[in-house]
């Protein structure tokens, strides 16, 4: 399994993504935003959290005109597997690898913190060694993570199983952080190919760190 | 020549911003603040001596990058 981890300006999630994989056994590559193409054997590529360019114009504006993101997208249009994570979320947003756009968060505050996160649909590869309505607790650590669907947008969604997973407490009940429209934290697209969440699974790998609910999540991509 | 490019929230997107803003405006006595809308602005210059050419161009821009027509609108408005 070997995963590429794309690099931009300002990210700063790509060794942690890099450290997680590691530990679940992955063969690892860092894709330098210049590239233009993704290397034929990766089964997996990772836009990791971070600021792209510094978040200028709009987050994950200015990372959607770099090289490397033709070639996500023909990577994607042909099959690919895609997560992005945080900013690489907001990238593949920007890009129109996945649905709707983050804005700034409702309480206009940077939130980092562990949240509580329920799992909606597990008919995918990355959560489906995830239970539905299973809580797990991930670290959120966002300016701009409040999702935006229009009405029709999220009628598509939920008539997919588009989405993946949700805000709650402890309990699973709802607890919106930041405005996403229907607490959501993350989504995928129409075929089931393309990932994206806010939360940082990555960063919940071990309890020394608080919580290891990121490794079944990350799992469900090796031998999928 | 010169393009100026507003890109603000579409209507019927919660401007968070805005609202902090209308708040604070009328937390300090101004009364008559009814709505606020935080946006921002985009000044290009360019070697373009057609205007409407010109005007084109960063319509094409905006689409490209400036604005996420998800969330955003955008207005041009050209200067010779």
């Amino acid at each position: 399994m070997k995963v590429g981890i794309i690099q931009f300006p300002g990210t700063n999630c790509e060794y942690d993504t890099q450290h997680a994989f590691a530990a679940l056994g992955c063969e690892t590559q860092i894709l330098w935003h210049k590239e233009e193409s993704i290397p034929s054997d990766m089964d997996l590529v990772v836009a990791a959290g971070g600021f792209s360019y510094g978040d200028y114009l709009r987050s994950g504006a200015i990372a959607k005109m770099s090289p490397i993101m033709k070639a996500l997208k023909i990577y994607a249009e042909n099959g690919g597997k895609v997560l992005g994570i945080c900013n690489g979320f907001q990238v593949l947003t920007e890009t129109g690898l996945l649905p709707g756009a983050l804005k700034r968060n409702e309480g206009l505050h940077f939130i980092s913190r562990h949240h509580h996160l329920k799992v909606v649909n597990n008919d995918n590869d990355f959560l489906r060694h995830c239970a539905v309505d299973q809580v797990v607790n991930i670290p959120i650590a966002h300016h701009d993570g409040n999702f935006y669907i229009d009405a029709a947008g999220l009628s598509e969604l939920y008539a997919n199983n588009q989405v993946l997973l949700k805000y709650t407490d402890s309990s699973g009940n709802i607890d919106n952080p930041n405005g996403s429209v229907d607490s959501i934290a993350g989504i995928c697209n129409k075929s089931k190919n393309v990932f994206g969440l806010m939360p940082h699974p990555e960063r919940a790998m071990e309890m020394l760190l608080g919580s290891d609910d990121g490794r079944a999540m990350l799992e469900g991509f090796i031998n999928a | 020549m010169k393009a100026i490019v507003n890109v603000f929230l579409k209507n019927g997107v919660l401007d968070s911003q805005g609202k902090a803003v209308q708040h604070a405006l009328s937390g300090h006595g101004f009364d008559s603040v009814k709505d606020v809308r935080v946006g921002k602005q985009i000044i290009i210059e360019m070697n373009e001596s057609d205007a409407a050419l010109a005007k084109e161009k960063v319509a094409h821009m905006c689409e490209e990058l400036l604005a996420n027509t998800v969330i955003e609108d955008y207005e041009i408005e050209i200067q010779a």
